[in-house]
């Protein structure tokens, strides 16, 4: 059988996070609100009405051409007229970009296993406006315009995708990018991030580009692995069988995890574009993209490296620890207040915080533990002021009420017992009281110290440094 | 005798009202006998039968805003009385445009599909004239979606008269709001000019009609035909009623993006000036219409015609005679190619712009309940469009289709540019000519008979071509009253500038009304108000 491999290229819809719509001052998030509860004349496309361009639109769009390393973004781009009837279409035109988009050029590197990478290049950027919802219900269409003249920004790669994976890694790391960025929450459940795949096959080591299959409405990236995985399974059996590809639009269905053919795609639609007389060019200075460059944070891969070089850090916890920018900058913030070796935060951040975080569903940034709350308690447990166990409950304390945790050890006297003349006597007091165990230790059940040590630990509410109760109880079991 | 207070100018209306000489409510009252008497039957969508009284009437108004207007002057009485401050055009009867949306008002833009859009927010025109203190007094009729030149193509029907003889058509598509304004049924009106749409019926009724430059005046709330072309502008009777009317219209708006950021000047400050050290222009291009024959393509040449050609020269020699310098032969060599170009443009704009009448969210819907989508578009837009939209569709759909647009719609965005640098040259105050405007004829014929040209859409067009070429160009125009001819019927001259020289244009049109203040046909009036008591 012919090896094959899939070729494999991804349309993007990403849902700008601005507070209000690209054209009018409606807003722009209408989760859970009723429909057609957030639209105005200009959104819903009432005769007469024009356009505003909103520049938060086109800044939050720059940023996303820069980091996504565009060829350059256009000094002046315009909209234009996509024309096409649908009913959540309110005006029977979307005002989109088209011969001369907002940025052009571009890719994202997307790591792929054992230190290799891929880079999937985008043609251009665009902004537009997003059209309504249409429901159905009892036989009749209903239409939702709230989301009518939501931001969105399009990006399509090049066919540079290999495998199904490489697709769900590729929409991961857009998806980290965006949040990265504060842009979009990317959410897939919710359109924030949209995608659409285009899929075909060829044999292994061929470079042509054969016909292809588009699969719509895919709402997460584990649909999207399946889907794609699923496509290209088919036409791979198609091909064997020794029967031709056809252009076909797909449709994957969740519940029952198989592709429904929509259309066939005979031939392309004419959209008859052209440029949207109601709206002046885009113009952007080269002040203004110095201005967003500059501001551009350090990206989410730069800054993996950097963790690893600079802080030593594995790699496993550099990709964790930067898998979302407020987390990244927490632990930076942490290490900087913290005298030790980096690890010992990454430890700590990556085990309880990360713990605190996700089930309180929250960001880095919003925790009640400060980064110098995290950098003091960790400063505590390396100086064995204060037991490990200490320091988790403390953990969860300082989350919840918010104090400095040095002053809470300071006030309950949480300050672990280290000293030996003192633990001696406790120990020798246990010993004695529990002659058996001795017996059974001293007959060679060595691991009956650990019961030891948990009634030292007990006596002591926790408070006693346990390898240091495990050395006198050690030393005075050998002594008879 | 005095004139009756409907015909009198709108400054001085308003003059009265502010000084307690008339009350807003008086005013009212007065045109809206005027308009009884000179109406005729209501337009209307449904087929209709003309008596011969109704043959002399004006039938400019779609919808008749009584009540609303009533209301308004009260409350422009009450402020007055209670010596609240009021606006420069309190009380002043304002007819508008029936493609400007008026808050709680029907706007049909002229056509069935719209017949029921009650619109629930207000052009920022409109606003503009009602916070100034303006009464809308109803919707005038227009061609529909304003496609076209005489009225007749309005879904409202009968036809709009022509105040100087009704068997004439009165222009178009502001073909209303001048019938209204010359018959005094109103003494301002809002229009639009897409082609020539304010200017041209100004012509035909003997008002003033301007076009300002483009982004000059907010387009939101006007219903779009060719939105890189449209723009809103006044009719009114007199020069500095334009000027009023523009003080108040003019200036950047936030809800247009296309509104230029400029600040307006008091077009009333300079009106007054003479015209020392200004350069007028005549072009031979004005004069003589090159004519691309429909079938064959070939350029035919022809005449304007000699009485207007002859009004146009005197109203140069008077100018001359207030201290412009007169400059001949000016070439405007790519006029002639200005409604080949509009051909294209505007359809391809228009077709776009009328996808969203599809009897899905408001206006006409064919039947009640179709299960099918692609049914209901085609009915309720077969059924919702009159025949001009549908022609305009048609074209504007087939040249901006992919295996045509580049050798209709990307030539013709090349030929207009063309057009523009015509203008450029001319009033480049370094080049040659140096012109502060041009001097030309308005229209090449005076009004014609409803249903001459009707139904012939390319000859109709060219009522168009001696004003079209400034909406190409985004330069301001103004037509300006010029005399009568024969028949009795008015003939228009007009003035076109630089980008935002309404100003110059307003000071150089009141300076030819000084100049003929004591002509004849001044004191001829509209056949229809003739002999009214």
């Amino acid at each position: 059988m012919t090896d094959y491999e899939a070729v494999i290229g991804l349309e993007t819809h990403i849902q700008l996070n601005t507070h209000s719509k690209i054209f009018c001052g409606c807003k722009v998030d209408s989760w859970g609100d009723p429909p057609n509860t957030n639209i105005c004349p200009v959104c819903t496309g009432l005769p007469g009405v024009l356009p505003v361009l909103n520049q938060a639109v086109v800044e939050k769009a720059m940023r996303l051409a820069a980091a996504m390393h565009v060829d350059r973004i256009q000094p002046t781009s315009y909209f234009a007229r996509k024309n096409y009837f649908y009913p959540d279409l309110p005006k029977g035109y979307q005002i989109s970009q088209y011969d001369e988009p907002l940025a052009v050029g571009g890719s994202l590197d997307v790591p792929l296993d054992e230190g290799e990478s891929r880079t999937v290049t985008i043609t251009k950027l665009h902004i537009e406006e997003d059209a309504g919802k249409t429901v159905r219900a009892d036989g009749r269409r209903l239409i939702d315009f709230n989301r009518c003249g939501v931001p969105l920004v399009e990006m399509v790669t090049g066919p540079d995708l290999r495998t199904a994976d490489e697709a769900a890694e590729y929409l991961i790391r857009l998806r980290q990018l965006l949040r990265w960025l504060e842009i979009s929450e990317g959410d897939m459940e919710k359109g924030q991030l949209r995608c659409d795949a285009n899929i075909s096959i060829r044999a292994r080591g061929e470079t042509v580009l054969n016909p292809k299959t588009e699969i719509k409405n895919v709402n997460s990236i584990e649909n999207l692995r399946n889907a794609i995985q699923a496509e290209i399974d088919r036409q791979i059996r198609e091909v064997e069988a020794g029967r031709r590809i056809e252009t076909w639009t797909l449709d994957w269905d969740e519940d029952s995890e198989t592709l429904r053919k929509m259309r066939a795609k005979e031939t392309e639609a004419d959209y008859r574009y052209f440029r949207e007389p109601d709206l002046l060019p885009i113009v952007i200075t080269d002040e203004w993209e110095r201005e967003v460059i500059a501001a551009l944070p350090e990206l989410p891969l730069a800054r993996r490296s950097r963790f690893v070089e600079e802080y030593n850090l594995p790699l496993y916890d550099a990709e964790i620890l930067t898998e979302e920018r407020s987390l990244a900058d927490y632990f930076e913030r942490a290490v900087a207040l913290y005298s030790g070796d980096p690890k010992h935060i990454s430890n700590w951040l990556m085990n309880d915080v990360l713990r605190i975080i996700r089930s309180e569903g929250i960001l880095a940034s919003d925790l009640h533990i400060k980064p110098e709350h995290l950098a003091t308690l960790v400063q505590m447990v390396q100086d064995q002021t204060i037991t490990n166990n200490t320091a988790k409950e403390l953990l969860d304390r300082v989350q919840g009420s918010g104090e400095d945790p040095a002053e809470i050890v300071e006030r309950e006297n949480l300050a672990q017992v280290s000293d030996e003349s003192e633990l001696r006597d406790l120990a020798t007091r246990i010993l004695d009281a529990n002659p058996e165990q001795v017996t059974t230790y001293r007959e060679g059940k060595t691991t009956v110290i650990g019961w030891f040590v948990g009634q030292v630990m007990q006596a002591t509410q926790g408070k006693a440094n346990p390898r240091v109760v495990k050395e006198v109880l050690e030393t005075l079991l050998a002594e008879e | 005798m005095s004139a009756p207070v409907v015909d009198l100018p709108a400054y001085e209306q308003a003059r009265r009202i502010r000084d307690g000489e008339l009350t807003a409510v008086g005013l009212l009252q007065a045109t809206l006998k005027r308009t009884e008497a000179v109406e005729g039957q209501q337009p209307s969508s449904r087929p209709y039968a003309l008596d011969a009284a109704d043959l002399e009437k004006v039938h400019a108004f779609i919808n008749r805003t009584e009540a609303r207007a009533l209301q308004r002057a009260e409350a422009i009485d009450a402020a007055l009385a209670a010596g609240e401050p009021t606006g420069p055009l309190a009380g002043v009867p304002l007819a508008v445009k029936d493609n400007f949306c008026v808050q709680g008002t029907a706007t049909t833009a002229g056509s069935k599909i719209l017949e029921n859009f009650i619109s629930p927010y207000a052009a920022t025109a409109v606003e503009r004239l009602e916070q100034a203190g303006a009464v809308v007094v109803g919707k005038v009729n227009l061609d529909e979606f304003t496609f076209g030149s005489s009225n007749e193509s309005s879904a409202f029907l009968p036809p709009v008269g022509n105040p100087w003889n009704p068997a004439h058509v009165p222009g178009g598509s502001s073909g209303g709001s001048t019938a209204a304004v010359a018959a005094g049924e109103a003494s301002l009106s809002l229009g639009s000019d897409t082609a020539g749409s304010i200017r041209q019926p100004a012509a035909f009724c003997g008002v003033v009609g301007m076009k300002p430059t483009y982004g000059r005046v907010s387009r939101y709330g006007l219903i779009a035909f060719a939105s890189s072309l449209d723009c809103v502008g006044p009719v009114a009777r007199n020069i500095t009623d334009t000027a009023l009317m523009m003080n108040v219209i003019a200036g950047p708006d936030r809800r247009d993006a296309t509104a230029a950021n400029l600040a307006v000047p008091d077009y009333l400050a300079q009106l007054d000036s003479d015209l020392e050290g200004m350069r007028i222009g005549l072009s031979p291009d004005y004069f003589w219409l090159k004519i691309f024959d429909p079938t064959t393509g070939v350029l035919e040449e022809q005449p304007i015609s000699p009485e207007i050609e002859k009004a146009v020269l005197e109203a140069a020699e008077l100018l001359a005679g207030r201290g412009a310098t007169i400059v001949e032969d000016v070439p405007m060599p790519n006029t002639h190619m200005g409604i080949p170009v509009y051909f294209v443009i505007s359809r391809v704009e228009a077709a776009s712009n009328l996808h969203r009448y599809d009897g899905v969210k408001y206006g006409f819907r064919y039947g009640e309940d179709t299960g099918d989508l692609t049914e209901l578009y085609r009915k309720s837009r077969g059924a919702g469009f009159g025949l001009q939209p549908k022609l305009r569709i048609l074209m504007g759909m087939y040249v901006s289709a992919e295996q045509y647009e580049k050798g209709y719609y990307e030539r013709a965005l090349q030929a207009r540019t063309l057009i523009r640098q015509d203008f450029e040259r001319a009033f480049d105050p370094e080049g040659q000519y140096g012109l502060d405007c041009l001097l030309t004829a308005t229209t090449p014929t005076t009004a014609f008979k409803i249903g001459a040209v009707y139904g012939d859409s390319v000859l109709m067009q060219y009522a168009d071509m001696l004003t079209v070429a400034a909406n190409h160009a985004g330069v301001p125009g103004i037509s300006i009253p010029a005399g009568l001819d024969r028949g009795g019927l008015p003939i228009g001259i007009q003035l076109l500038g630089p980008d935002f020289s309404e100003s110059r244009l307003l000071q150089i049109g009141r300076a030819y009304e000084r100049a003929t203040e004591d002509a004849s046909w001044r004191s001829i009036r509209p056949i229809v108000v003739r002999n009214l008591p």
